[in-house]
């Protein structure tokens, strides 16, 4: 695994202070670490977060030995928007543990990109139903691997996916794709919180 | 390949933070807090806030922090709890509650469209 030494850190501007979170959910191999090379500025970081089954009132790394720790390693990669703002890009896996510390690590993220391989639709249905149920925006995108084309009908229907989530497809490894991927993805959180037609149902994210 | 914490004994962790593994769901300090140091290392500081002051001359993020040191980021939270609990540094938080604010977004989108 590659990841930037301290030798080539390129530090933020003095004025950053303010930072975002966008995170790219999907299986293995679909594409989110090439995802997250191909918009950053820096060469993905790989970091990752544990905790124990038993939760919060086990707060003594002791105890980690005796019982099953939650291990969760993610990659990230960063974009500077402005002198103030920046945007972190975090490729995480989608299998279940991972959502034992969706709160703890991306509480109050932006909103969610879901990367699918159209050959193993099944990978992703986990990774939507979570998202729905915590109230986070996400898009869905079709990374391509070549092989046959799937119309965007038949991947919302395998998705079951609701129609006013936006379907896009990419090419991971292309910047220009990524960075169309997360301009549709934050004009689809804005279109949602915008205007007086916003309708009062809508699920929001609820954990702080 | 070398993954943060994973294959370090958990004795390494516990005598980094005095025992502390986390500083639990009320920490200040999210993933994309940005940090900035108030002072030099000093003389026979621990190794890890000496390594956390010198990353943090620029605003750093927490989880920039974790890859760096090899540490997870629980226990990067503990130690840079420590450093602002002694004033050696500051924290530039993010809005910790979902964006909705679409002049906020503007600004997200303005930057994503000028990349």
């Amino acid at each position: 695994m590659d990841s930037a030494t301290s030798d080539a850190r390129t530090p933020l501007g003095a004025s950053a202070d303010n930072g975002f979170k966008i995170v790219v959910v999907g299986g293995f191999g679909v594409g989110k670490t090439t995802l997250v090379r191909s918009v950053s500025e820096i060469r993905p970081l790989n970091t990752e977060e544990t905790m124990t089954q038993a939760g919060e009132a086990v707060d003594d790394i002791r105890e980690v030995r005796g019982k099953s720790a939650t291990t969760v390693a993610f990659d990230f990669g960063r974009i500077t928007l402005d002198a103030r703002n920046v945007l972190y890009l975090f490729g995480a896996p989608g299998q279940e543990r991972f959502w034992f510390l969706w709160d703890r690590l991306f509480s109050g993220t932006l909103g969610a990109v879901v990367l699918v391989d159209t050959r193993r639709i099944g990978d992703s249905w986990y990774a939507i139903d979570r998202l729905e149920k915590h109230g986070t925006p996400f898009i869905v995108a079709c990374n391509h691997f070549g092989g046959p084309v799937h119309t965007p009908q038949d991947v919302r229907h395998a998705l079951d996916l609701d129609p006013h989530v936006p379907l896009v497809d990419c090419d991971a490894r292309s910047r220009e794709s990524g960075k169309q991927v997360l301009i549709t993805l934050v004009q689809h959180v804005k279109n949602r919180y915008a205007g007086p037609s916003a309708p009062a149902d809508l699920p929001r994210q609820e954990f702080v | 390949m070398s993954r943060p914490g994973r294959d370090d004994a958990p004795d390494r962790l516990y005598t980094i933070t005095g025992g502390r593994s986390s500083t639990g769901p009320d920490s200040p300090f999210d993933l994309v807090t940005l940090v900035v140091a108030e002072s030099e290392p000093a003389a026979g500081m621990q190794s890890e806030h000496a390594a956390i002051l010198r990353l943090a001359e620029f605003p750093t993020s927490v989880v920039e922090i974790a890859a760096e040191l090899k540490l997870p980021v629980s226990i990067t939270k503990v130690l840079l709890g420590d450093l602002q609990a002694a004033g050696r540094v500051s924290a530039r938080h993010p809005y910790r509650p979902a964006i909705t604010d679409p002049d906020i977004l503007e600004q997200v989108l303005v930057g994503l469209r000028n990349l």
